[in-house]
């Protein structure tokens, strides 16, 4: 299936600009977003395709816009409520009870 | 929003609405059951300290110096690499492409991200970056300019594009001048860069590069 992903050939952008010395991660929140997803992947409830695919049905504006954890994150909420082991009103709730003001 | 919350990582500021969003979500999967908050641990530092490009560097400087080795790794990239006991995630399949005088190999992956875990960790943010997976199969040219590297015009450059079933390491060319060094010395000249193809291996008594 092709998308704002399959961009390989195409023009515009920009330069490539590789970061010296970079780590591994950039942010606490990184790595919490790539071993989630490393180790939900291991309860065998999808394979790697379905991961990708995951990542690549967000709307084309979003996909390019987003930074790669970004879409990682995005991917894994999406598998993990099509799957039913969390509801996106769970997410939601803890997001809100996290932030301190009521849900 | 006041960060009142409490947590296990030192960082006073208010957090975003992105590392909001990561703590709910491990909050919440913990609390499932869906994950133990020590594998996480386990698993960041194995990908920050312990899996990256020394391991592919050793491949690489050990084909320099064993003829066999090196007829096995090209062979069968996958199980010569696990000689070295490398394997696991997104490697199961890994071949390798040498460079020559007359080839030189460069590698990307259009869609997303697929790399050589086992060997080079984990890919750095270019890698996985719109410009450089749209514009390395059209203009590999001008994308190995940009990293510093022009080869003689009669060089071909093959573009390899990785899948999640397949993924690629450059061999790199063993600098010149190289004869009398150890292993742990050769693998010393072998940079990331030069086992995806957008770089070369180092010339002894070169700087650092990644």
């Amino acid at each position: 299936m092709n998308g704002a992903h399959d961009m390989g050939g195409m023009d515009g952008f920009g330069p490539i600009n590789p970061e010296p010395d970079e780590p591994v991660f950039h942010g606490e929140w990184e790595k919490r977003v790539f071993a989630m997803t490393v180790a939900t992947g291991f309860l065998g409830h999808w394979n790697i395709d379905m991961g990708r695919q995951a990542r690549e049905q967000v709307d084309p504006a979003e996909y390019l816009r987003s930074s790669y954890y970004e879409k990682w994150l995005q991917g894994l909420e999406t598998l993990l409520v099509e799957k039913g082991l969390i509801t996106a009103e769970e997410l939601a709730a803890r997001k809100a009870e996290m932030a301190g003001g009521a849900p | 929003m006041p960060s009142e919350h409490s947590h296990d990582h030192d960082h006073s500021e208010v957090p975003s609405d992105l590392a909001l969003r990561v703590k709910a979500l491990e909050s919440l999967l913990v609390e499932k059951g869906l994950v133990d908050p020590a594998a996480l641990e386990i698993l960041i530092d194995t990908y920050e300290t312990k899996v990256g490009p020394r391991n592919g560097a050793k491949v690489v400087a050990h084909a320099w110096s064993d003829p066999d080795y090196k007829a096995r790794l090209l062979a069968d990239g996958s199980k010569a690499i696990a000689e070295f006991g490398f394997d696991g995630r997104q490697g199961k399949d890994i071949v390798v492409v040498e460079n020559t005088e007359q080839v030189h190999n460069m590698v990307v992956c259009t869609l997303c991200s697929c790399y050589p875990w086992p060997v080079l960790g984990l890919p750095p943010v270019w890698y996985k970056a719109s410009p450089y997976r749209a514009r390395a199969v059209r203009d590999p040219v001008g994308v190995l300019k940009d990293f510093g590297v022009t080869l003689p015009e009669d060089v071909e450059i093959r573009v390899w594009d990785s899948t999640a079933e397949l993924r690629y390491l450059v061999l790199p060319q063993r600098p010149a001048g190289t004869e009398g060094l150890s292993e742990a010395d050769l693998a010393e000249l072998v940079t990331r860069d030069s086992m995806i193809g957008t770089g070369l291996a180092k010339q002894p008594g070169a700087g650092g590069t990644p």
